[in-house]
């Protein structure tokens, strides 16, 4: 426990230490121009079409990524983002500026902004590579430290003993203790769940290039996840659990003239992976959206003058670490609750005639 | 607000991300560790097992050996005592025969001694007979060897037996 806690204080020092210096070094611009912090915050919590770094002086330091788009007028289209920045038509795509595509890839057809079929690798689907290719290295090696060894040698010490903490801890207090006997079928799928949202959150917390993409706070990966679980949840559902959505054992006008209690039963089925999706996006979202906040006041109150900035600058700082910190548990916390949570339902959709 | 639509091309590749992950993870990933954890957790409540049989054991020789010690310990005084009593009732034995022996010894010398001063006061009276018959006879030759000396003493003798018979 105490390496953990040691772990834990030298990660939230260097994601704050490393948050500061990337954003500080964007500064010299921003504060020429005024700073406009919506800008600055939704940029980095919106997908985009290229990996922006930082500023250095005038040029722009940002990693290209590939666009891949499907037109229905001249089919495939395989080019890079870098042909489109600063406002550039390529082929006759370009990113709509306003409307309802704003900040998409639009094509013009026949005088109207059209989206084609959109498959780019973007900043989130990149970070999303990135981490799931760690969270697949990190695993494997860990597995292949327990291939080479029998189980009479000695337990684990350093990131493997770590990781066995992490995962034992998953599989007996969530998984086991949540769904019970049926839970061997589950643990792969929760443990990957667990450990995939648990790594995304913390590469989100680091600020420069591989990590920093604000994945599991993006509703789209949510939402896959949460389907992902209505799926697990409603295919392996026993007989007893659909008995008790579409003939719930209330009164019988409850369910005969208007089925009222199966409707809602039906929409709770729904509501579940719904909860899921918004609940983990949510917070992810919230703090990436909080601590850029922060880090921005010092940008903001540099016009204002040196004293009322140098003061601000430390507040920032300090509301800054303890964002991070928070941070570093809300990312254990979501990934542990989403974990939880799709037990429990998985464990209600399970349920047997056993308490009749 | 687009924050709040699911853009289609990740949710394709998030799709495709998570599912190889998946299939990764819960075919080479995860059921190798937990398999592991817990064949070792087993293996560590079986060697707890064997510990504490092995405890109860050692515990159940030690009362043993302790018995047997307790036992080897009985027989020896046992052993010590029969070896006391043995050397006692030899010495006893012994010296009763020798008691025994020496007074049979001592009988016999005394039985020969007996016979052989028997003997020697038969030899002494013999002998003594012999002599008084001797000095007798000389004596008597002596005293008679004229008639007179032995007619005197026929009738003194004579005299003797009448008075004796008187």
């Amino acid at each position: 426990m105490k390496t953990l806690k040691y772990i834990l204080i030298g990660l939230s020092l260097c994601v704050f230490c490393s948050s500061v210096k990337a954003e500080e070094s964007q500064s010299p611009e921003e504060t020429k121009s005024g700073v406009d912090v919506q800008e600055i915050v939704f940029g980095h919590i919106k997908d985009s079409y290229e990996w922006h770094i930082t500023n250095w002086g005038d040029c722009e330091i940002s990693v290209p990524l590939p666009i891949i788009v499907y037109s229905s007028q001249s089919g495939w289209h395989v080019f890079l983002s870098s042909r489109l920045s600063e406002h550039n038509h390529y082929k006759g795509f370009y990113i709509a500026n306003a409307g309802a595509y704003e900040g998409k890839i639009v094509e013009n057809i026949q005088g109207k902004e059209a989206r084609p079929l959109d498959i780019s690798i973007t900043k989130t689907v990149l970070s999303l590579f990135i981490n799931s290719l760690l969270l697949i290295i990190i695993i494997l090696g860990v597995a292949k430290w327990y291939k080479k060894r029998k189980p009479e040698d000695f337990s684990p010490k350093g990131f493997v003993g770590l990781m066995e903490m992490l995962i034992t801890m998953v599989n007996d207090d969530i998984i086991k203790s949540c769904i019970g006997k049926d839970y061997k079928k589950y643990a792969p799928y929760l443990l990957t769940v667990f450990f995939f949202i648990f790594l995304n959150n913390l590469m989100g917390l680091i600020p420069i290039f591989p990590g920093g993409g604000n994945v599991t706070g993006n509703i789209a990966i949510t939402l896959v996840l949460a389907c992902m679980t209505f799926l697990a949840v409603n295919i392996w559902g026993t007989k007893e659990y659909w008995k008790e959505v579409l003939w719930p054992d209330v009164p019988l006008w409850l369910k005969v003239p208007i089925p009222m209690m199966p409707v809602i039963e039906l929409f709770g089925i729904f509501t579940k992976p719904f909860a899921l999706t918004v609940r983990l996006f949510a917070n992810i979202m919230a703090g990436h959206a909080i601590i850029l906040a922060l880090t921005c006041i010092i940008f903001i109150t540099a016009s204002f003058g040196t004293a009322l900035n140098g003061s601000m600058s430390v507040v920032s700082v300090l509301f800054s670490v303890f964002m991070n910190s928070l941070e570093l548990l809300v990312a254990f916390i979501q990934a542990y609750v989403f974990t939880m949570l799709s037990a429990v339902f998985i464990s209600l959709s399970r349920v047997e005639g056993a308490h009749k | 607000m687009s924050l709040l639509n699911p853009d289609s091309g990740l949710i394709f590749w998030m799709l495709i991300a998570f599912g190889i992950v998946f299939f990764v993870l819960a075919k080479y990933g995860f059921p190798v560790i937990i398999g592991m954890v817990e064949k070792r957790k087993l293996y560590i409540d079986e060697s707890l097992q064997a510990a504490r049989e092995a405890n109860e054991k050692l515990i159940h020789i030690k009362e043993e050996s302790e018995s047997i010690l307790a036992r080897a310990r009985e027989e020896q005084a046992n052993i010590l005592k029969d070896a006391v009593e043995t050397r006692q009732r030899i010495i006893d034995e012994a010296k009763d025969k020798a008691l025994f022996e020496g007074r049979k010894l001592l009988e016999e010398t005394r039985q020969r001694i007996q016979k052989e001063k028997d003997d020697a006061i038969r030899d002494i009276r013999k002998q003594v007979a012999e002599l008084s018959v001797g000095i007798a006879e000389k004596i008597l030759r002596q005293n008679l060897d004229n008639e007179q000396k032995q007619n005197g003493m026929i009738e003194r003798l004579l005299d003797e037996v009448s008075d004796t018979k008187k």
